[in-house]
């Protein structure tokens, strides 16, 4: 049993204050992407936030994320995730953790 | 002239909490800082609470916490493709005035914590990250620097209470990075329906709760479980692996969530309900000797970002509350003496945490997180051996029972070996000894 998920649905539901341009989370180099054999950050993300595009890399929206940190342990051995907080007040507010 | 603390707590979890408000009850001069919009915006938790250690902190808590209901039954489920097993604890006794576990949602409990802090004096400014620690020449702690401008903010020591991602004690290299299975992953909903209908669905009366833990199939042979907990008007449901299972495998966080809300005798249970929220978290599984360095010169770390959290047991903020309040005696133990908050000064706070229920549980349990790493039976073959071999002692169709125990040992066998199963038991006993 698998299920198709929209996970657009389930983060529709979480309150955001968005910090315009201001992506707390970068990926420091395209090319270790697209040599990246398992891209696992696509699987892992709670929130899709890493998708796999068309020029074989990933590419990367972080206005849905949970700020949870998977995707830095998981990159952690090719280190191509530079990872830091959204600044004060900013990013997901949950309302009931 | 920067303004000075004689501690300043970073974050406004559990352990943050309690450090603070036991600091701040002594009436030391202490400031909390907190990234999140509000109190608890960036905390998540699965949402049971334990009493006992908050009771320590704030006796009289019950008068006023926003808790949800407190747990009378405690249920434990084996999932199968459409069938659990399972054991279900239900005593009357949990029905006492002062109950020992309660389901929680954590804004509510990290925006009363606020309360309580500034009742007692200490500060808490929201809205605010720190982005790193200030040292002075000879690498002692002295303060932090957050993202305010003109944002430096000196203390007599810093207690890092800023959760699983531990950033600050990573960029300062006083931790390493966690292994992926040393942390799990847990998505989460919450889902909002009729309190009528939990009261009936789950067989309780109003403010009574029950919590399930599963483990099972469904999460596809992966290292973790799921729960689902009943709180006042809502059910929180959630799962969680471990990384490293997630990034080797193929199954995103989210579709595993929803199998399970969709599984035959899971549905039943919130079906009608509506989903306000979903959140995601790492947990520190890695136990004892996935413990960091604990505190230097000017510095000490809590809760999870110490990796404080017994997985076997799945209790976490208890220990993140304890280890919270065990570093802020020990500032004000040494304040008293007069003594500096130098790295041999604060090893009294290691050794509190060393004789406390923290470090022994760890203790006890630190071949545990190795043991279910390496043998992923005990989540895909057992749990699936097991419903069967229920399924088929239930079903009456008159086979003889004897013929029943023999195909049973068999189906165990054929999955597992003799050898096997003896050496799993043995590792399990070793484990949990």
């Amino acid at each position: 049993m698998s299920i198709m998920v929209k996970v657009e649905e389930k983060l529709y539901q979480n309150r955001y204050i968005v910090d315009e341009s201001r992506p707390h989370i970068q990926i420091k180099s395209v090319e270790a992407c697209q040599s990246c054999e398992k891209q696992a950050c696509t699987v892992c993300c709670p929130a899709a936030c890493y998708s796999k595009n068309e020029t074989g890399g990933v590419t990367l929206v972080t206005d849905g994320c949970l700020e949870c940190g998977t995707c830095r342990v998981v990159c952690q051995d090719k280190g191509n995730i530079a990872w830091d907080y959204p600044r004060g007040g900013y990013g997901i507010s949950y309302k009931f953790g | 002239m920067v303004e000075k603390f004689d501690a300043i707590v970073i974050g406004a979890g559990p352990s943050g909490n309690a450090a603070t408000y036991t600091l701040a009850k002594q009436g030391l001069k202490v400031l909390q800082l907190e990234r999140g919009e509000y109190p608890g915006a960036k905390n998540v938790q699965g949402g049971i609470m334990y009493a006992h250690e908050l009771e320590k902190i704030i006796p009289d808590f019950r008068d006023d916490c926003p808790t949800e209901r407190h747990i009378i039954e405690q249920r434990v489920w084996l999932l199968g493709d459409d069938s659990y097993v399972g054991t279900n604890y239900r005593s009357e006794s949990f029905n006492s005035d002062k109950p020992n576990r309660y389901t929680i949602i954590r804004a509510n409990i990290d925006k009363w914590w606020g309360e309580q802090i500034r009742k007692v004096g200490g500060l808490q400014i929201c809205e605010t990250t720190v982005t790193e620690l200030i040292r002075d020449p000879s690498g002692k702690v002295i303060g932090v620097r957050t993202d305010r401008e003109g944002g430096d903010i000196h203390a007599d020591v810093v207690i890092m209470a800023d959760g699983v991602n531990a950033l600050l004690a990573k960029r300062a290299g006083l931790q390493g990075e966690a292994a992926p299975e040393n942390v799990a992953l847990a998505v989460k909903e919450i889902l909002f329906i009729d309190p009528e209908l939990i009261q009936q669905r789950f067989g309780i009366k109003e403010d009574e709760g029950v919590v399930i833990e599963i483990m099972g199939k469904v999460t596809k042979g992966m290292v973790g479980t799921a729960f689902l907990y009943t709180n006042k008007e809502s059910l929180t449901i959630g799962i969680g692996c471990l990384i490293s299972d997630f990034k080797n495998g193929d199954c995103p966080p989210y579709r595993m969530l929803e199998d399970l809300k969709k599984h035959p005798v899971i549905k039943p249970l919130i079906e009608g309900a509506e989903m306000k929220e979903y959140a995601a978290h790492m947990i520190p599984e890695g136990g004892y000797k996935a413990v960091p360095q604990l505190y230097g010169d000017g510095w000490m770390v809590v809760g999870d970002a110490a990796h404080f959290n017994n997985a076997a047991h799945r209790e976490g903020s208890n220990l993140a509350m304890a280890s919270g309040r065990m570093a802020a005696e020990t500032v004000i133990e040494l304040k008293a003496a007069g003594k500096g908050y130098s790295a041999s000064n604060l090893a009294a706070y290691k050794k509190k945490l060393d004789d406390s229920f923290i470090m022994k549980d760890l203790k006890k349990y630190r071949e545990l997180p190795g043991i279910m790493h390496g043998n992923k039976q005990f989540f895909g073959a057992y749990p699936d051996e097991i419903t069967s071999a229920v399924h088929n002692w239930f079903t009456v169709d008159s086979v003889d029972k004897k013929t029943k125990e023999k195909q049973i040992m068999k189906s165990f066998i054929k999955r597992r070996s003799v050898m096997g199963l003896v050496g799993d038991a043995i590792k399990l006993v070793r484990a949990v000894r």
